[in-house]
């Protein structure tokens, strides 16, 4: 089926051949500044994955009223409006979690991934496809930072999942595992250069994959990428 | 330039329209979260409140018994609101919100909570901006530091046990941070002196912070 094999390209793009954390790049600040714990990490996830869906869907969906000349402005609009409301609902259902992100809730209005999408793929594709693209990538952005999150949680504090109740309710307390006792926290894994520092050997892991897997098979043609930036003609 | 008008009054037209209908959301939102967030932020108060004074040691709403001090600009300790806890109706203790200035990174928002014979019921950090990993032990969740002030006393005006161990005092410092240790500690010093001094106050001012019914 020809929608089927387009509904695959986007998983696969969305989730490895151009994530957004890992080749992308998009939304690095963000994603250095709150993976420290796997919970903070997961819950700028999720808040970024569902702007990112209702964002792609709404810009889809106005796609033909829009005119170029203004799409900018506009797409900002509906990202911060997304955002603010995000921020707001969080604030009063995981009041916890909301101090925790403090200030990077607001700051998903900045991440380039969202407004990317939106220009990229969203402003030019029907609403299914394009929710379906936000929530590829916001899904391949959110696996990023758990990732990222674990690693840096195991290196600087030997815990996974520490603060696991901020997210689902008292009962989580139970999930912090402890992986191995630290007199003191690795401070490099904690802060930010560290997160620096991991996503440069998470890239690095992917490109070497990505080699193997091109060299098993050579004869493949490689797929023109869509990027981000797109110029247009008219 | 005439023939550019019609595009631009069509498209700021869009514009507004666009920003209109955002707005409008947004407004909706928090029209629909207000109150939640009001009783969230109020329950978290009522429960760290409850931490530091024991519901042992007082009978009162102690979020809706409360002052607000104005900043008279001479003393350097800036003091936010006062909670007063009593049992039948006797003042037991006060939990004084204040802010230390001279932390690493900025304020320190701090819960500080004085029984009436001056000695402390509890510390809490409210909000701080301290280094994750470092200077971020003055929060319960970190560390039990903030603990260490319950039942300490100042002895006298020259009480130099009111200092992190590395200053000579009886308060342990963190590795690598002893620039917020210090800015808490003084800050819970100055606070005790401001409670003994006005205590009479303290307690006798009528209520005026206009928590909600």
């Amino acid at each position: 089926m020809k929608i089927n094999s387009e509904y695959k390209e986007l998983a696969w793009q969305g989730l490895w051949k151009n994530n957004p954390g890992l080749v992308q790049l998009l939304g690095l600040c963000p994603l250095l500044a709150v993976t420290s714990t796997v919970v903070n990490a997961v819950g700028l996830g999720i808040a970024t994955l569902f702007v990112l869906i209702c964002s792609n869907a709404t810009v889809s969906a106005i796609r033909q009223w829009v005119p170029k000349e203004i799409r900018i402005p506009i797409f900002v609009l509906i990202i911060a409006a997304f955002v603010t409301c995000v921020q707001l609902l969080m604030n009063a259902f995981t009041y916890d979690l909301y101090q925790s992100l403090g200030i990077f809730l607001p700051l998903i209005v900045t991440n380039c991934a969202i407004i990317g999408r939106a220009e990229a793929y969203a402003s030019k594709n029907p609403i299914k496809q394009a929710s379906f693209d936000g929530l590829m990538m916001g899904l391949g952005f959110l696996a990023v930072l758990m990732v990222l999150g674990s690693i840096r949680e195991i290196l600087g504090q030997g815990t996974l999942f520490d603060g696991a109740n901020l997210l689902l309710g008292p009962w989580a307390t139970a999930l912090k595992v402890q992986v191995y006792q630290l007199d003191h926290q690795f401070l490099l894994a904690i802060l930010p250069p560290g997160a620096f520092i991991t996503m440069g050997f998470l890239i690095a892991g992917k490109n070497f994959i990505d080699s193997r897997i091109a060299e098993a098979k050579p004869k493949k043609l490689e797929q023109a990428i869509e990027r981000v930036r797109v110029n247009f003609e008219n | 330039m005439s023939d550019l008008t019609p595009a631009i009054s069509k498209n700021s037209k869009i514009l507004a329209l666009f920003a209109i209908t955002c707005t409008a959301a947004v407004g909706l939102v928090h029209l629909l979260t207000k109150d939640r967030i009001e009783i969230q932020a109020q329950q978290q108060l009522i429960q760290q409140l409850n931490e530091i004074i024991p519901i042992t040691r007082h009978d009162n709403e102690m979020f809706r018994d409360c002052i607000i001090v104005p900043n008279d600009g001479n003393s350097d300790l800036l003091i936010d609101v006062i909670y007063r806890a009593r049992l039948n109706n006797t003042a037991t203790a006060a939990a004084i919100k204040t802010v230390a200035p001279d932390g690493y990174s900025g304020n320190i928002e701090l819960l500080i909570a004085i029984n009436t014979d001056g000695s402390v019921s509890g510390v809490r950090t409210l909000l701080h901006k301290e280094t994750p990993g470092l200077g971020d032990k003055i929060e319960l969740r970190k560390s039990a530091w903030i603990e260490t002030f319950s039942g300490k006393k100042v002895l006298d005006k020259n009480d130099n046990r009111w200092a992190v161990v590395k200053d000579g005092g009886m308060f342990d410092q963190f590795t690598g941070a002893t620039i917020t240790p210090r800015a808490v500690v003084k800050t819970v010093r100055k606070t005790i002196d401001y409670f003994q001094a006005n205590q009479d106050d303290i307690f006798t001012t009528a209520s005026n912070c206009g928590a909600k019914q």
